[in-house]
């Protein structure tokens, strides 16, 4: 078998990722425009960045979004977490199917319906709209990815560590906290950085949820779209996708570190 | 004596263990119980109830006053409403065809792009992952948005286009049902190509081989052996691009036009502009009846594939 590839195979990787990143990276270039126009070409220029910088509403609308998906990825990881263990490890229980079918629903609920039920169910309970109803919102939908990670990894892991570690006298909670916990820990961080970054991302489901001061940086973003484009919101989608980018890519690298010491370490003990 | 607290401790911790295995369980399952299906059951109260100016501005669905007798106020109105009046079929209609058209793109674009990432040397391979799967963690109104400035009627598309020579005159394509195409594939191709590819990496070459020596060409081991095994993977794909994009908002909403008619769009404008949470609701209900099929059928093919890898 030959080891490179086909003519074929090539140009539709390079056809293929020129179609996923030409995108991006226009609308990154265009951030740097001197004109307000955003398709022309007019001179390298960082006055947007400056003008973003100096929009206080923009600003608000960025702090309250970090602290919504700060706050509701890390509730989303704990709940997500213990719902990949029920389903993976705690075999049957009463309404495990109802419960199997709402972990896994919200992952292709159409989001305008969760947005329209959560904001119901909180009008229903005159909860008053803000930052926590967004922020439940959030947990509710994003904790569905992590359980998903979570459940897969669980699934997939080699059991004989925690089988040696009961073997030896350990009871289940310390086996768990141990020995399964620090293996499955590239799956928590992947499900927490998922929720995170779906919560950076969502307009609809904060569209319905939030509340008049609880404007999030995708509603601003997409008001001021429907206005019309403009260079400055090419400078916020930069810095947004920028921060995005490292700390997934960041977290890739310290999983695969995290690999390359276990398998280094299990060579050692393996002579 | 000594076998007794050796009993004791054993019962201790399996009174614990069940403890632990309750709360494992029930946290997350009440949270959900109390903030997901909860909420689909207000919705379809909603649904059967009047809109009226107050707050909140829907009728009450019954009144049990004092002395009196149990009323129910349930009505109909907001479903014939979605019946008679054709827009809403129609809606429900496009954004099937759509969500169906967009699909097949997907699958088009995707099949060559996920086949080629596993035809890949073993040291691409996670990198090739990696960078389909990047694009997803960015935002999805950030990618949408940056299709306006490529397709605009003076846009970066039409200029080059222009330049080239290919056109004279700039390519309506902004605001068109064909810019939702656009949106839609471009937007959900990492649920496309990342089930295709987990398929067909882990596809055994020496069929192809088997059947090179038989004598069948190339094409044809194409579709009698890679197209088949790589089904599970069509599937999943397939299902994970159908079924948002039938209720998508944001795609229709900004590169659509005013004429592209999708039901998510109708359900936010009737909740925002219009007011009316009684029809946006009875709008979610058909809209996820309707949906309800390719859910049902998506988790039953996950399932069975589950149990085909354990």
């Amino acid at each position: 078998m030959r080891r490179g590839l086909s003519g074929i195979n090539l140009a539709a990787l390079t056809l293929g990722f020129a179609f996923l990143y030409i995108p991006i990276l226009l609308l990154i270039i265009f951030s740097f425009n001197e004109s307000k126009l955003v398709t022309v070409w007019a001179g390298f220029s960082t006055k947007w960045y400056v003008a973003m910088v100096e929009n206080a509403l923009l600003l608000d609308a960025a702090w309250m979004t970090l602290k919504v998906a700060v706050v509701s990825s890390t509730v989303a990881l704990v709940l997500g977490t213990l719902a990949g263990i029920a389903l993976a490890r705690l075999g049957r229980f009463p309404g495990r199917t109802l419960f199997s079918g709402m972990v896994y629903a919200p992952l292709v609920m159409p989001e305008v319906i969760t947005g329209l039920s959560m904001l119901l169910l909180f009008v229903a309970l005159s909860w008053a709209r803000g930052y926590w109803t967004v922020t439940v919102a959030h947990i509710t939908f994003s904790m569905a990815y992590v359980a998903v990670v979570v459940q897969s990894r669980l699934l997939t892991m080699d059991r004989s560590l925690e089988e040696a570690a009961m073997d030896l006298g350990a009871p289940p909670v310390k086996t768990f906290f141990a020995v399964t916990l620090p293996i499955i820990s590239p799956a928590l961080v992947a499900g927490w950085l998922l929720a995170f970054t779906l919560s950076l991302d969502d307009l609809v489901i904060a569209s319905f949820t939030s509340g008049p001061g609880s404007t999030t940086l995708p509603m601003k973003i997409y008001s001021q779209v429907r206005l019309g484009v403009t260079p400055e919101i090419n400078a916020v989608s930069t810095v947004l996708v920028g921060i995005v980018s490292i700390g997934v890519i960041a977290a890739s690298l310290i999983n695969k570190r995290a690999m390359v010491i276990r398998e280094r370490e299990a060579q050692a003990a393996d002579p | 004596m000594n076998e007794r607290v050796e009993r004791e401790r054993r019962e201790r911790t399996r009174a614990w263990g069940l403890l632990g295995r309750g709360s494992v369980i029930a946290s997350p399952y009440l949270w959900l119980l109390f903030f997901f299906l909860v909420p689909f059951a207000i919705v379809l109260k909603i649904s059967v109830a009047e809109v009226q100016l107050a707050i909140p501005p829907y009728t009450p669905l019954f009144a049990w006053p004092e002395g009196g007798s149990f009323e129910l106020f349930a009505v109909g109105d907001n479903y014939r409403l979605l019946i008679e009046d054709s827009l809403y079929i129609r809606a429900y209609a496009n954004s099937l065809k759509i969500a169906a058209i967009s699909t097949a793109l997907a699958l088009l674009v995707g099949f060559p792009i996920a086949y080629a990432m596993a035809r890949a040397p073993r040291a691409w391979q996670a990198t090739l992952v990696m960078l389909v799967i990047l694009p997803f963690w960015t935002s999805f109104l950030i990618r949408v948005y940056a299709w306006i400035g490529i397709l605009k009627n003076e846009g970066m598309l039409n200029g080059v286009l222009r330049w080239i020579g290919v056109i004279d005159e700039p390519l309506i394509i902004l605001n068109t049902d064909i810019a939702v195409y656009i949106g839609i594939v471009y937007s959900y191709l990492p649920f496309m190509v990342l089930p295709l590819y987990a398929n067909l990496v882990r596809m055994d070459r020496s069929l192809l081989e088997a059947a090179a020596d038989l004598g069948c060409r190339p094409a044809g081991a194409f579709w009698k052996i890679t197209v088949p095994l790589a089904r599970p993977g069509i599937v999943a794909g397939s299902f994970l691009v159908f079924i948002p994009a039938v209720g998508e908002f944001v795609i229709p909403d900004l590169l659509g036009g005013s004429g592209t008619l999708m039901i998510g769009r109708i359900l936010w404008t009737e909740f925002f502009s219009n007011r009316d949470w009684p029809v946006a609701s009875a709008v979610a209900v058909i809209l996820l009846l309707v949906l309800i099929v390719p859910i049902v059928l998506f988790q039953r093919h996950q399932q069975r594939q589950r149990e085909a890898e354990a």
